[in-house]
C-alpha cells in the first residue's frame, strides 16, 4: 500500500487547492495552491490481472512496466495514471477495451475533507456497495484527488495489426469483423486494429477487403464530439469517426451537448456532498 | 396500511394492479433470500408515468418504496420492510427497438435476460451478463445489483453492458443517465446507478449494449484429484494470457449431486472439475485450447472432456447452471454464499471453507465463477433440525470474514442487501462508508427509495436499524 499521509496533508482541509499531473490534458487550475499524487508501482500481480500504483504514476511508464508481464493497462498513452482517470476519455481502441471507467477497480483518494478515502475494491468482481470508483473517473478531480489506484489489467494481444480500405460507407467493413479493437472512418477510408492469432487476423483482414498500414490516422484537434453512434453517417467536414462507439475527432470545434437540468442538478448535489466549500481543482467540472 | 395511499394508487393504476390480499403481500414480502420482510401493498405499473405516479403518492404519503423484478435476488435487496410499497415493474417488459448495425438495444427493465438474447439471437447477438437465474431474472435486477454469470470473466459485469438509463427519482422527476452518445460532460451517473440496490430511483428503461456471438466456442471438463490442483490451473491459464470466456469450478459433492441429476458421465471421483469455456476465431481458439490442456495436464489433469457438439456443450452447461436444483437430492435447504478472493488465495480459502463448515456440522457444495475468485459456497442443510440455522449463519459469517481477511471481497455479484448490510464496516471505514451514504443522500435526498440496505447505521444517517427475520447480525 502507497503512504498516502504526506499527500492528505498538503491537500489539507481548507482553501481552493488543485493538483498538477503532467500538465497534458488541459492541468492544474492556475493560481491556486497546487499538489502532486504519489508516484509509482506498488505491485503488479499478473495472475490477478491487477496492477497498484500511485496516481502520480505516468501511464506511459506504466504500461512498458506492464509489457515486461505480458499485460497492458486500457489507459490512453500520455500524462500520469490520475489525470487519464479524472479526465476519462478514452482512447481509439474503446471498441474493443472499452471505456476508461471499466478500468478503474479500487481508489483511494483524499477528500475535500483531507481525509483518506477508498472507493471499490481489489478484485475483478466486486459489487459491495455503491459504484464510487465510476463517479470519480470523469470528475475532473472535483469529489477527491486520486492518491492510489487499483487497476484492471489485460494480456497483451499476441499480434496486433492495424488495415486501411477506401470506404464511404464503413458499415460493410464494421458488420464483417468479429469484436475489432478499432473501426475509425473519416468519410472516404476505414482504419481498423484487429488483434488475436496471426491467421485469425490475417482471414478477417481478407474477408473484409482490409490492406495492413502503419497505423491509426492522424486524428483532428478541433474538437472531440460524442456522439449517437447512429449519427455518424450524417457527419461532414475533417473528422475522424470512432465508428460502433461515437467519439468523433473533429477539426472544427464545437460544444458539448449539454446534459438535462434535472441531471445537472443531481451532478451539482453530489458534488456539494463532496466537497461543501468547492475547494477542489475549483472551477473545473462544469 | 396506509388506506389513504393504497386509494390514490387505486386512482392511478385501477384495483387490478393495486394488491393487497394477503396471499400476494406474503409472496411479495421477501425475495429469494431467507429473510422475510412485509409488504404493504405491491402494485403493477405499466409506463414510466405510472411508475413516476406511484411515486409521488408514496412520497405524498411519507411511505417507502422498493423497485421489483423478478425477486430473484439472493441478499434481501428487494425485500420490503415495515409495510413499504412494492413497485413491481414484471409488467413493463417489452423490448422497445433494437439497433442491430452499433448493437445497442432499449428495453424495458421487466424484460427477462435470457429472452432478450433470445429476441436478438437471429442478429448474431446477445446480452454478455448472464446470472445462472438469466431464465427468471430482469434486466431491472440485473442493472440494480450490477449482476455478473459465468461470462462476465471476459466479457465484464452489467455496469459495461448498461449504456443509458431512464429513471424515476424519489422526487418524481423523470432523468436520463448515460445514453447513446459515449461521453458526457457530467458525473458518470449512468456508471453510479448501476449497482445501486434500488436506493437511488427506478430504471424505467435501459438501454444495453449487445455483444457479438462469437463464430466458434469449445467447451472442455477437467477434473483434478484435489481442489489445490484445479484453483493452481485456474490462475496458471490467467497468467498465460489467455482469459477464457468462462472459468467454472465444482468440488466433488456438487459433481455427484449434479451427475445424478444430469447424467451426462462427469468424473464423480474427482475431487474438483474444472468447466473451461474458450470463445472466438478458429486459430485463436485451437491455440487456446491446447494450451489450456497443457496447462491442465502439467497441474496433474486425470482426462480432458472437450465437447463434441452443442448438444454435449449444452448438457455440460446444464450441469453447471442447474447445480442448484440438484441440491435437493441431498438435502431441503441450502443457504448460498457469494465472496471473492483474489484468484492466489482460492486453495487457502477453499481450505478454510471445508474446515469451518466441518466444525459446524453443516455439508458444503462448491460451484464457482473460478475464473474471477468469485466464491459460491453451498451450505446445505434441513432447516427442520433444531438449532441448524443458527450454525448455517455462524459458518456463513465465518467465511465472510476469511475472504475478506484473503484481501477479498463482500460479494461479487449478488449484492449487499440486507444479507451483508452489517459487514460493510469488515471492508470499508467509516469514511468510506460516509462517502457511499453522500451518493445515496445526493440521489435520494427522501430515504424512500428502498430504505435500510447496503449501509450499516450510522452510515445510513438516521435510518433506524431493523434487523428482519432470517438476516445475519
Amino acid at each position: 500500500m502507497i503512504a498516502l499521509d504526506e499527500f492528505a496533508a498538503a491537500v489539507g482541509s481548507q482553501g481552493p487547492v488543485t493538483i498538477a499531473g503532467l500538465g497534458t490534458r488541459g492541468g492544474a487550475v492556475p493560481g491556486v495552491h497546487t499538489v502532486t499524487a504519489p508516484l509509482g508501482i506498488d505491485f503488479v500481480q499478473a495472475d490477478e490481472m491487477i496492477v497498484s500504483c500511485g496516481a502520480g504514476t505516468p501511464v506511459d511508464e506504466l504500461v512498458a512496466a506492464m509489457a515486461a508481464h505480458g499485460q497492458t493497462v486500457c489507459l490512453p498513452a500520455g500524462g500520469t495514471v490520475g489525470g487519464a482517470l479524472a479526465v476519462g476519455h478514452s482512447d481509439v481502441r474503446r471498441l474493443g477495451y472499452g471505456p476508461v471507467r471499466d478500468t478503474l477497480l479500487q481508489a483511494r483518494y483524499v477528500s475535500a475533507a483531507g481525509e483518506i478515502v477508498k472507493a471499490g475494491g481489489p478484485t475483478v468482481k466486486n459489487v459491495s456497495g455503491f459504484d464510487l470508483c465510476r463517479l470519480l473517473v470523469g470528475s475532473y478531480g472535483t469529489l477527491g484527488f486520486l492518491g492510489e489506484v487499483v487497476l484492471r489489467t489485460r494480456p497483451l494481444a499476441k499480434h496486433s495489426q492495424w488495415f486501411v480500405t477506401d470506404a464511404t460507407d464503413p458499415y460493410p467493413v464494421f458488420a464483417a469483423l468479429y469484436r475489432p479493437v478499432s473501426v475509425l472512418w473519416d468519410g472516404r477510408r476505414v482504419w481498423s486494429l484487429l488483434e488475436g492469432h496471426p491467421a485469425d487476423v490475417e482471414a478477417q483482414a481478407t474477408s473484409a477487403g482490409l490492406a495492413p498500414c502503419g497505423g491509426p490516422p492522424v486524428l483532428p484537434t478541433g474538437s472531440r464530439r460524442s456522439l449517437s453512434p447512429t449519427q455518424l453517417v450524417e457527419l461532414a467536414g475533417d473528422f475522424v469517426a470512432e465508428i460502433g462507439v461515437g467519439i468523433v475527432h473533429h477539426a472544427q470545434p464545437a460544444t458539448q451537448a449539454a446534459v438535462g437540468e434535472r441531471e445537472a442538478a443531481l451532478s451539482r448535489a453530489l458534488r456539494v456532498r463532496f466537497d461543501p466549500a468547492g475547494r477542489l481543482n475549483p472551477g473545473l467540472g462544469v | 396500511m396506509n388506506r389513504a395511499l393504497v386509494a390514490d394508487l387505486r386512482t392511478l393504476l385501477g384495483d387490478d394492479r393495486v394488491r393487497t390480499n394477503s396471499t400476494e403481500l406474503g409472496l411479495y414480502g421477501r425475495d429469494a433470500s431467507n429473510i422475510e420482510g412485509s409488504a404493504g401493498v405491491v402494485c403493477f405499473p405499466l409506463t414510466t408515468e405510472e411508475v413516476q405516479g406511484c411515486v409521488l403518492a408514496c412520497v405524498r404519503h411519507r411511505t417507502a418504496f422498493v423497485a421489483r423484478g423478478s425477486g430473484t435476488g439472493l441478499a434481501g435487496g428487494a425485500t420490503p420492510l415495515d409495510q413499504a410499497v412494492v413497485i413491481a415493474l414484471t409488467k413493463m417488459n417489452r423490448m422497445l427497438s433494437v439497433d442491430a448495425v452499433n448493437r445497442m438495444a432499449w428495453v424495458e427493465p421487466g424484460v427477462l435476460n435470457l429472452d432478450l438474447t433470445r429476441s436478438v439471437a437471429h442478429l448474431g447477438l446477445h446480452f454478455a451478463p448472464d446470472p445462472s437465474s438469466q431464465q427468471s431474472c430482469s434486466i431491472g435486477g440485473n442493472v440494480a445489483n450490477n449482476s455478473g454469470g459465468p461470462h462476465c470473466l471476459s466479457d465484464g459485469v452489467t455496469a459495461a453492458h448498461v449504456l443509458g438509463l431512464e429513471v424515476v427519482l424519489s422526487d418524481g422527476s423523470v432523468v436520463l443517465f448515460g445514453g447513446e452518445a459515449p461521453e458526457c460532460n457530467e458525473l458518470d451517473l449512468r456508471g453510479a446507478f448501476v449497482g445501486s440496490e434500488g436506493m437511488f430511483g427506478i430504471a424505467t428503461k435501459v438501454l444495453v449494449r449487445l455483444t457479438q456471438n462469437p463464430p466458434a466456442v469449445k467447451t472442455m471438463l477437467m477434473d483434478f484429484t484435489s481442489v489445490e490442483a484445479g484453483a493452481q490451473t485456474v490462475s496458471a491459464i490467467i497468467a498465460d494470457g489467455m482469459v477464457p470466456a468462462a472459468l467454472e469450478m465444482m468440488d466433488q459433492l456438487c459433481v455427484q449431486a449434479v451427475e445424478e441429476y444430469i447424467h451426462a458421465g462427469l468424473p464423480v471421483h474427482a475431487a474438483a472439475v474444472l468447466l473451461v469455456e474458450v470463445a472466438g476465431l478458429p486459430h485463436g481458439l485451437q491455440a487456446d485450447v491446447d494450451r489450456i490442456v497443457e496447462i491442465g495436464m502439467a497441474h496433474g489433469a486425470g482426462t480432458v472432456r472437450i465437447a463434441k457438439d452443442e448438444a454435449e456443450r449444452a448438457l455440460l452447461w446444464k450441469g453447471r447452471k442447474n447445480a442448484f436444483g440438484a441440491i435437493a437430492r441431498i438435502k431441503p435447504n441450502y443457504y448460498l454464499h457469494d465472496t471473492v478472493v483474489p484468484r492466489r488465495m482460492l486453495p487457502e480459502v477453499l481450505r478454510q471453507v471445508y474446515e469451518i463448515v466441518q466444525r459446524h456440522d453443516l455439508l458444503v457444495m462448491n460451484v464457482f465463477h473460478a475464473g474471477d475468485g468469485n466464491l459460491h459456497p453451498l451450505l446445505v442443510f434441513d432447516k427442520r433440525e433444531p438449532g441448524v440455522m443458527d450454525r448455517v449463519h455462524a459458518a456463513g459469517e465465518e467465511i465472510v470474514r476469511a475472504s475478506v481477511a484473503a484481501g477479498g471481497v463482500l460479494s461479487g455479484e449478488h449484492g449487499i442487501g440486507l444479507e451483508k448490510r452489517d459487514f460493510m464496516s469488515l471492508m470499508f471505514a467509516p469514511a468510506d462508508l460516509a462517502a457511499q451514504a453522500d451518493m445515496r443522500a445526493a440521489f435520494d435526498p427522501s430515504g424512500l427509495a428502498n430504505p435500510f440496505k447496503v449501509l450499516p447505521s450510522p452510515a445510513a444517517c438516521g435510518d433506524v436499524q431493523h434487523v428482519p427475520e432470517g438476516a445475519w447480525v
